[in-house]
């Protein structure tokens, strides 16, 4: 791409991931959530690999760590609803931090914690499937 | 009566496009058309109250339709006619076939339905009352996403896990060292 196109994605990516991660963080709190957030994540990623192109990334090495990131958020997720069966009243997804007040930012106990990390695992998998459309095209033999 | 107007006028909008979608002989038309039913959805959701849905419906759509486009101008712009032998005029007379029985079991089932916006679900009132007082959160949907419906999102996030894993493992041609 062009160097217009480099610069203003430079400019622009960085405050779409803040803004996916706002909505992540404040998913108990205002529309959005995980799913939302996530994918929002995983559109700025996309942004900036669409702008500089497979080969300034090194994309091998992304696409495994993106794979190892997206299989922890997912073991993270259950393990909490798993955490839930150790404290308290013994069922899975037990609410069992304390809940706080109503409308604050660290409140509502274990959700903001799933927020976070089915968040992540979204943006992962999102991310994982538009590279893997890139990778395993180029090193295919032709 | 405004309400079920503009969504009818949206939904309009929505079969024309997706009708546009199919007929298209440019193949990037059709994909952008696809997108024309994907943005009116999040109009619809929006005038219906559900702002929650309509970000992920607007994300979603926004890089679905830059994943189709780059497979689109990857592969080939030009639709591919198949001339039917026997047996796609037996699948063809199979789908109208199918399509008119579904049709019958729609215009049936759809009388015994509520208007639009009077639901009368039985689980819907409990999971208000209270709800945020319950779970502690104050939006209403995540509530009941994470803590009422736990087990349904988890199956959607393990659903995610899986598809990837499908995908990795069609799409990769030269096995791992």
């Amino acid at each position: 791409m062009t160097l217009i196109v480099k610069k203003t994605s430079q400019l622009i990516a960085g405050m779409i991931f803040m803004y996916g991660i706002y909505v992540i963080v404040h998913g108990h709190l205002t529309p959005g959530g995980g799913f939302a957030g996530g994918v929002i994540v995983a559109g700025s990623l996309i942004f900036i690999t669409l702008a500089y192109g497979g080969d300034f990334l090194k994309l091998i090495k992304e696409e495994a760590g993106t794979t190892i990131v997206e299989s922890l958020a997912t073991l993270m997720v259950i393990s909490i609803a798993g955490a839930g069966f150790f404290f308290g009243t013994h069922i899975f997804f037990n609410n069992f931090l304390p809940k706080g007040v109503v409308g604050h930012l660290v409140s509502a106990g274990v959700l903001p914690l799933y927020n976070i990390f089915v968040g992540t695992e979204v943006a992962a998998s999102i991310f994982i499937i538009f590279l893997s459309l890139i990778i395993f095209k180029e090193e295919s033999p032709q | 009566m405004e309400l079920e107007l503009a969504i009818s006028i949206i939904t309009g909008f929505m079969i024309i496009g997706a009708l546009f979608a199919i007929h298209a002989k440019d193949l990037l038309s059709s994909v952008i058309a696809c997108g024309i039913v994907g943005y009116s959805l999040v109009i619809c959701f929006l005038l219906l109250k559900a702002p929650d849905l309509a970000i992920v419906q607007i994300v979603v759509d926004t890089i679905t339709l830059i994943i189709m486009v780059a497979v689109v101008l990857d592969s080939s712009r030009e639709e591919k006619y198949i001339k039917l032998d026997t047996q796609g005029y037996v699948n063809a007379a199979t789908g109208v076939l199918l399509i008119g029985v579904l049709l019958w079991f729609f215009i049936a089932s759809i009388q015994h339905l509520d208007v639009l916006g009077k639901s009368t679900l039985r689980m819907a009132g409990p999971y208000i009352e209270g709800a945020a007082q319950k779970t502690g959160s104050a939006n209403l949907v995540t509530g009941v996403v994470f803590d009422f419906r736990g087990y349904d999102t988890m199956g959607e996030a393990v659903v995610l896990v899986t598809a990837v894993l499908g995908v990795l493992t069609i799409l990769r041609l030269k096995g791992k060292k």
